[in-house]
């Protein structure tokens, strides 16, 4: 584990690649949920909360239960049983996709529940948004970056899954900025509300273009 | 034996199974009550989601009743049925409702100076970030229609003054205008009583004969002849006590700068959709008028009192 890797991964996932800037995933949340900054604060926390636990346990999920490797737990339990099985016969990652959301989802519902009873303030300020991410394209895209493309070790996954709730924190922050101001603006009727947003999510992303190709 | 096809069945009906029987138990077990007369609250309540009440929607403001952290009278749209209903949903008693309305109290606008001619956002508060307003007068109204855009029942325009007009009929008292209103101008009166001040000044009288063309110059005429000493002079502006005015009138003829008002229907009709400086019932009140002059003038002319000399035995 280098710590030189875990700071690249964490610009990486917050400037250069950022989750809705970059790569275009939560956009959903990212337009519903940046008018006011109190809600996109809110709404970022959830997000980092969200993602850097997801992107624990769907790597927990993936290596132990999904891979063919000798630690995969099926391929433990049918060699206890006496069958004659390598670990090859137990390819699983093609369930990848819904071993994941179930994850997730589970894991959402969970922490709301929890927080629902054992803390009102903190539910008021960002559980409300907790069922809003639960089959998030940006939670269940870096959980899919971690485990399938990039090959991470756990460590680099949840730095990796942290750095990029921060980079969709950052987006959102600077989106409800502006959104914020643009109410008092005079805007055409037809581009009012969600359209303009686009527009402005639009300049935005060319404005971190500027940071592809950077080589730390 | 094809372990692939089979291992993906055992592991997600395994997975299925355990994390389902993990939420029935953390459901059960963190459970959150939700008390029913909350629901039936919320259906009663008007729903248009204003804020007035100062509760986020109508759903935390049905929270908030049913947790008695807000009387029933808080929904000022809803006013006297909708607090009687939710009294007979929780069982307590209900008060009596003063259904309020919004007033510009301004007498201004194209009658005020102008410090500068301003040309930026049309927003009030927007012009208020600019050296206190484009106006001389720094209470005034701007004129720039924050307050009626931000109306949720459109019962606000601008008049042909430069100055709000409330539609009485749409106004349901929310507060919302007096909320955005970045001088202060936009006020909450009573609907049932006529008069109000339309001047929100406290500079002292000679600066706001500079500032506008009328406007509260802190003269004390309404005070010292109001007979139920329900207006008085307050920090260079006059202030009625809604409590103890009965809409006598007499206020509306001393004011030398015409800018005590009456909002009754039929006066507004008569001066085209405008509050106007004329009494509900002149007549009473010149009667009324005349014999108040006549006390103060007797008072004049009559001897002091032995007791009122100082020093004397």
């Amino acid at each position: 584990m280098e710590v030189s890797k875990l700071i690249m991964l964490a610009i990486s996932a917050i400037f250069i690649n950022n989750f809705v800037l970059s790569r275009f995933l939560g956009l959903c949340p990212y337009m519903g949920v940046s008018k006011k900054t109190e809600t996109a604060l809110g709404m970022g926390f959830a997000v980092i909360f969200v993602m850097t636990m997801s992107s624990a346990l769907t790597w927990i999920v993936w290596t132990y239960f999904l891979l063919p490797t000798k630690s995969n737990v099926l391929y433990l339990v049918f060699k206890a049983l006496g069958a004659k099985v390598t670990p090859q016969n137990f390819d699983l990652s093609y369930l990848e996709t819904i071993a994941f959301i179930i994850v997730i989802a589970t894991f959402v519902q969970l922490v709301e529940m929890i927080i629902q009873k054992t803390s009102p303030t903190l539910y008021e300020a960002l559980g409300i948004y907790l069922p809003l991410i639960t089959t998030n394209c940006a939670v269940l895209g870096v959980a899919e970056l971690n485990t399938m493309t990039m090959h991470l070790n756990f460590i680099e996954s949840v730095v990796h899954g942290f750095s990029a709730g921060i980079g969709f924190t950052i987006a959102l922050l600077l989106m409800s900025g502006i959104r914020e101001r643009l109410e008092l603006s005079d805007i055409p009727k037809p581009l009012q509300g969600l359209p303009i947003a686009f527009f402005v999510a639009m300049l935005m992303s060319m404005a971190f273009l500027g940071f592809s190709g950077f080589k730390i | 034996m094809e372990y692939v096809f089979w291992g993906s069945i055992i592991e997600l009906a395994f997975f299925g199974l355990i994390f389902g029987i993990g939420l029935a138990l953390a459901a059960k077990k963190f459970a959150v009550e939700v008390d029913p007369r909350v629901e039936k609250v919320l259906e009663i309540l008007p729903n248009a989601n204003c804020g007035a009440c100062g509760y986020p929607g109508c759903s935390g403001f049905a929270k908030a009743v049913v947790a008695g952290e807000v009387p029933v009278t808080g929904c000022p749209v809803g006013g006297q049925s909708v607090a009687e209903k939710i009294a007979a949903i929780l069982g307590v008693e209900v008060g009596e409702v003063e259904p309020m309305v919004a007033v510009a109290a301004c007498s201004g606008g194209v009658r005020a100076k102008d410090k500068y001619e301003y040309d930026g956002i049309e927003d009030c508060r927007a012009a208020m970030v600019m050296g206190g307003g484009p106006k001389l007068c720094s209470y005034g109204c701007i004129g720039l229609g924050t307050c009626v855009e931000a109306c949720p029942f459109d019962a606000l325009s601008m008049g042909p003054l430069g100055v709000p007009v409330t539609d009485f009929d749409k106004c349901t008292g929310c507060g919302i205008c007096v909320d955005v209103c970045p001088t202060g101008v936009m006020k909450l009166v009573p609907k049932s009583q006529p008069v109000f001040v339309a001047c929100n000044s406290k500079d002292p009288g000679v600066f706001v004969r500079k500032a506008c063309e009328t406007g509260c110059i802190s003269c004390f005429l309404c005070q010292k002849n109001c007979p139920k000493q329900a207006i008085k002079v307050v920090n260079n502006l006059a202030e009625i006590d809604y409590d103890k005015c009965d809409a006598c009138g007499i206020c509306i003829m001393v004011c030398p700068t015409k800018v005590i008002l009456n909002k009754f229907p039929d006066v507004m009709k008569a001066n085209k959709g405008l509050p106007a400086a004329v009494p509900t019932n002149p007549d009473e009140t010149k009667a009324l008028l005349d014999e108040i002059k006549k006390k103060q003038a007797e008072a004049k002319k009559a001897p002091k009192k032995p007791s009122e000399k100082k020093g004397d035995n």
